[in-house]
C-alpha cells in the first residue's frame, strides 16, 4: 500500500523534524545559560554579588513561584469558589468539609493512618534494625527487607489486594490470608476488605510493609554511627540489654527517630495510590488525599478538591516543619 | 561596565532567534494543500472531503489498543484519498485528562466522549465548537433522542459515533439446554426460572461483581437503571435524570426494592463466589466467569461484556455464552433499551476538522468501521444489517435501531458528576456491601445533588 508507506514517511519525516527541534532547543537552552555564567562570572566591583546571588538563587526561585507558591494561592483562592469556579461560595466548602457524615469519616481514617502507619513502621523498623545488626548475612536480610521499597504503591496494593481476595464457605479460596484462615481451621473466613474497622488496618499494613524497609536501613546506620566508647563504658557500669537500648542506643539515634518519623507521616499523609487501588474509597476506607482526587477530577468540583486540597497542605506543613528543623539539628551534631 | 550588559544580550537573543528558526520548520512543513483537485478511482466517494490534502487532525478518546486500531484502519482510506491525516491518542484517564487539557488551552481538535454529562462539563467551559450543517444533517439517521444526548440547554454540539446496549443479560445456551430452561421473554418467566434454578441445587441463578476500581458501583447503577425504565417508562425515567423525580420518590423506591429483590436476595447470587455483600468486592470482569463452570446461570451486563470472555469460548445462539435481551419489568412499557455511546466533539472549525467530522458522521463511515471488525454499533439507520458479523453486535444492533423501541442513555451518565460518578456509586456500593436500608441510600443520592 503505498499510501501507508507515505503516511508512515511522513510519521517519520515528522519524528525527524521534531527531535532536531528538541536538540536545537536544548542547544540553544544551554548557550544562553553558558553566555549569563561568563557573564556572570566576569562581573566584578559592586554589581558581582547581586548578580551572582539572582543566577544562582533565580531560577530555584522562579521555579517555585510557577510550580508551587502559584498553585498554592490559586487553590486557597478555589477553595472559596463553587464546583465551576464562577462563583464565590465563603465558607462553604469549609462547612461541607468539617460537617459532612462521609468526609467525617475521611479525617478519621486519615488520622488513623497518620497515628497507626508511621509509628508502626518505624517501630518495626527500629526493632529488625537492632535484630539483624549481629546477624550473619545482614546484607542479605536487609535487602530483602528493603525490596517493598522498590515497589511503586499501586503495585503493592495491587499485591496485597489479592492476598486480602476472599471467597464465600464452600468455595476454593484465592487469597493467601483466607487460604491460611482456612487452613488453620477457620471454615469461614469474613472477606476481609468488607469488614470494618478492620479493612482500615489492613490497608495500613500496606503502608508498613512498604516503609519498614527504608526505617530499618536508616535507623541501622544511625545505631551503627554510634561510638563504641560510648556502649563499652555503658556495659562497663553494668547495662544490659533492654536498659542500654533505651538510655543509650535510643538517645544516640533520637533525631534520626525523628526525621523517619515524619517523613513516613509525610507519606502516609500524601497517600493515596493504596486506596484508591484497593478499594476505590468504598467500605469506609477513604482517606483525605483519594477523596480530594475524587472531587476535583472524577466529580468535576473544583472548589470542594481544593478545599480538601488546603486541608492536607495545613496538616502536613507542621510536620514538614519539624522534619527540616530535626534535619538541621543532626546535620549539627555530625 | 555599561558594556557588558548590552554584550549579555546580544547572544542571548541571537541563540532564541536559532530556537525559534528551528521550530518554524515543524509548521512550514504539511501546509500546501486548498485546492480541490477532483478525486480519481476509489476516492471518488471522498470527493465532498476534498481540498485540505496535507493538513492533520488531533484527536483524543478513551479507546485504546487494539479497539483504536480498528478505527484507524475504519478512516484509513479517508485519510489516503483525502490527504487528511488523523493523529489518533488514547487515554485511560480520558475523562479527567480531557478536562485539563481543554481548560490549560491544549485541546485536541477532535474528542470522543463517552457521556453526555462530560460533553456538559466541556461546553461550560466555552471551548466546544459547534458541528458543520452537515454533521447535523448526517445526525438525523439516528433516532430523535440521540440529538439530545449531544446538545447541551437545546444546542447540538456533538454527534453520536457509535452505541452500545446494556439491556443485555448474558447466560450459556448449552447449561440451559441440559438443564431443560427456556430463554425467558417477560421479567415475571425470569423470575419464575430464578427461583427454579435456586431450588434446583448447587447452580445459583445469578452472578454479579461491582468492582471497577474508583469507579467500583457503576454496574448497580445500571441494574436500577434498567429496572426503572422498565417499571415506569421513558417519561419517568427522563424526570429521574433531571431530579424532579428524587431518588427518594415511592417510584425510585420501589424500583430499588424490585434491584434487592432480584439481585441481593441471599438464594440466588452470588454464584460461585460468596454471599450478597461479595457482589461489591468482585469487579465486573470476573463475575461473569462462573457460568462457564456451572455455578451461576446468568448475569446482567451490556454489550461489551462480549471481549470479558476466554480465548476460544464460543459465543452464539448454540455455544458456551449468548446473551437475551433484559424484559421490562412492566409489560406494558414497550421495549425498553439502556444504552450509551460515543459523540465526537470538535474543538477548531477549521475546514479539514470539520470535514473529518462529517465523515465520522456519515453512515458509510459507520459501515466502513464495522467491516473492520466486531464489538462495535451503530445506531445508525443506513447501516445495512447485514454486515455485522457478531450475533451479540447483531442482537444489539436490531434492539438499537428498533423504531418501537424505548431507548434510553446510562442515567448515571446523564446525571451531574457529583451524583452519576460520586454518591450513586458509593451509595449503591454501600447498598450491596453494608447491607444499608433503602430510605438512607436514597437520601445519601440526593443530599449530594449539587444546587443551582
Amino acid at each position: 500500500m503505498p499510501a501507508t508507506l507515505h503516511v508512515a514517511a511522513s510519521a517519520w519525516s515528522d519524528a525527524g523534524i521534531k527531535f532536531g527541534n528538541s536538540l536545537g532547543a536544548i542547544a540553544g537552552f544551554l548557550g544562553i545559560l553558558l553566555l549569563i555564567f561568563f557573564a556572570a562570572g566576569r562581573a566584578t566591583g559592586r554589581f558581582a554579588k547581586p548578580l551572582a546571588v539572582l543566577v544562582m538563587l533565580g531560577p530555584a526561585v522562579l521555579l517555585l513561584v510557577v510550580g508551587l507558591v502559584a498553585p498554592l494561592v490559586r487553590t486557597v483562592f478555589l477553595s472559596f469558589y463553587n464546583a465551576d469556579s464562577d462563583r464565590s461560595v465563603g465558607l462553604r466548602n469549609y462547612d461541607w468539609a468539617f460537617t459532612t457524615d462521609s468526609i467525617h469519616t475521611v479525617l478519621l481514617n486519615t488520622a488513623l493512618w497518620l497515628v497507626v502507619a508511621p509509628l508502626t513502621a518505624t517501630g518495626l523498623g527500629l526493632a529488625l534494625a537492632l535484630l539483624v545488626e549481629r546477624m550473619r548475612w545482614q546484607g542479605l536480610y536487609k535487602s530483602l527487607i528493603f525490596l517493598p521499597m522498590a515497589v511503586s504503591l499501586v503495585g503493592a496494593g495491587i499485591i496485597w489486594k489479592f492476598v486480602y481476595e476472599s471467597r464465600g464457605a464452600g468455595q476454593p479460596q484465592i487469597g493467601l490470608l483466607s487460604q491460611l484462615a482456612v487452613s488453620l481451621g477457620w471454615e469461614d473466613p469474613p472477606n476481609w476488605i468488607l469488614t470494618q474497622p478492620l479493612n482500615n488496618f489492613l490497608l495500613i499494613a500496606v503502608m508498613v510493609w512498604v516503609q519498614t524497609g527504608f526505617a530499618m536501613v536508616v535507623l541501622s546506620a544511625a545505631i551503627k554511627a554510634i561510638p563504641d566508647e560510648v556502649t563499652e563504658a555503658a556495659r562497663l557500669d553494668g547495662a544490659r540489654g533492654l536498659r542500654l537500648f533505651w538510655f543509650i542506643t535510643v538517645p544516640m539515634i533520637r533525631t534520626t527517630l525523628v526525621v523517619v518519623l515524619t517523613t513516613v507521616m509525610i507519606t502516609t499523609l500524601k497517600a493515596f495510590d493504596i486506596v484508591r487501588t484497593m478499594t476505590g474509597g468504598n467500605f469506609g476506607t477513604q482517606v483525605l488525599a483519594n477523596e480530594m482526587y475524587a472531587q476535583s477530577f472524577t466529580q468535576f468540583d473544583v472548589g470542594r478538591g481544593s478545599t480538601l486540597a488546603v486541608i492536607l497542605f495545613l496538616a502536613v506543613l507542621p510536620l514538614v516543619a519539624y522534619n527540616i528543623v530535626q534535619l538541621r539539628k543532626e546535620r549539627e551534631t555530625r | 561596565m555599561t558594556l557588558r550588559p548590552r554584550l549579555l544580550a546580544v547572544p542571548a537573543v541571537l541563540a532564541l532567534a536559532l530556537t525559534a528558526a528551528c521550530s518554524n520548520s515543524s509548521s512550514s512543513n504539511g501546509g500546501g494543500g486548498g485546492s480541490a483537485a477532483p478525486l480519481t478511482g476509489d476516492c471518488v466517494k471522498y470527493q465532498a472531503y476534498a481540498g485540505n490534502s496535507g493538513k492533520t487532525v488531533t484527536m483524543f478518546a478513551s479507546i485504546r489498543s487494539p479497539e483504536s486500531d480498528s478505527l484507524e484502519k475504519s478512516w484509513a482510506e479517508f485519510s489516503s484519498c483525502t490527504g487528511i491525516k488523523i493523529s489518533y491518542e488514547g487515554s485511560p484517564d480520558f475523562e479527567s485528562q480531557i478536562q485539563v487539557r481543554v481548560t490549560g488551552g491544549n485541546a485536541p481538535d477532535l474528542a470522543i466522549i463517552p457521556q453526555p454529562g462530560v460533553l456538559a462539563q466541556m461546553v461550560k467551559t466555552g471551548k466546544v465548537v459547534k458541528p458543520p450543517a452537515q454533521t447535523e444533517a448526517n445526525q438525523a439517521k439516528w433516532s430523535p433522542i440521540w440529538k439530545t444526548y449531544g446538545s447541551v440547554n437545546g444546542t447540538f454540539y456533538a454527534a453520536p459515533m457509535s452505541a452500545n446496549m446494556k439491556s443485555l443479560v448474558w447466560y450459556s445456551p448449552k447449561a440451559f439446554k441440559a438443564a431443560g430452561y427456556e430463554v425467558p421473554k417477560t421479567w415475571a418467566e425470569l423470575m419464575t426460572l430464578s427461583g427454579k434454578i435456586a431450588a434446583s441445587g448447587s447452580t445459583k441463578p445469578w452472578c454479579g461483581g461491582i468492582g471497577s476500581g474508583t469507579a467500583t458501583g457503576w454496574p448497580a447503577t445500571d441494574w436500577l437503571e434498567e429496572v426503572v425504565l422498565g417499571t415506569h417508562g421513558g417519561e419517568v425515567y427522563d424526570q429521574w435524570v433531571s431530579h424532579q423525580v428524587k431518588f427518594g420518590d415511592p417510584k425510585i423506591a420501589t424500583a430499588m426494592q424490585t434491584v434487592a429483590d432480584w439481585m441481593q436476595n441471599p438464594a440466588w447470587v452470588n454464584g460461585g463466589i460468596g454471599d450478597v455483600k461479595s457482589i461489591a468486592t468482585t469487579t465486573f470482569q470476573d463475575a461473569g466467569a462462573p457460568i462457564l463452570t456451572n455455578k451461576c446461570a446468568m448475569l446482567q451486563q451490556a454489550s461489551f461484556y462480549a471481549a470479558q470472555w476466554p480465548k476460544g469460548t464460543k459465543i452464539g445462539a448454540d455455544g458456551d455464552i449468548f446473551a437475551f435481551q433484559f424484559p421490562a419489568v412492566n409489560p406494558s412499557v414497550g421495549n425498553p433499551v439502556e444504552g450509551g455511546g460515543e459523540f465526537v466533539a470538535a474543538f477548531a472549525s477549521r475546514p479539514e476538522v470539520q470535514a473529518v467530522q462529517n465523515y465520522l458522521s456519515s453512515s458509510e463511515w459507520a459501515s466502513s468501521r464495522v467491516k473492520v471488525s466486531s464489538g462495535w454499533v451503530s445506531a445508525n439507520q443506513g447501516v445495512d444489517k447485514s454486515l455485522y458479523t457478531d450475533p451479540i453486535d447483531k442482537l444489539s444492533a436490531a434492539a438499537l435501531t428498533d423504531p418501537a423501541a424505548t431507548f434510553r442513555f446510562d442515567a448515571s451518565d446523564l446525571m451531574p458528576a457529583a451524583v452519576g460518578a460520586g454518591a450513586e456509586w458509593k451509595a449503591l456500593t454501600a447498598w450491596f456491601a453494608e447491607g444499608q436500608a433503602i430510605p438512607k441510600v436514597a437520601a445519601d443520592i440526593d443530599a449530594a445533588w449539587p444546587q443551582q
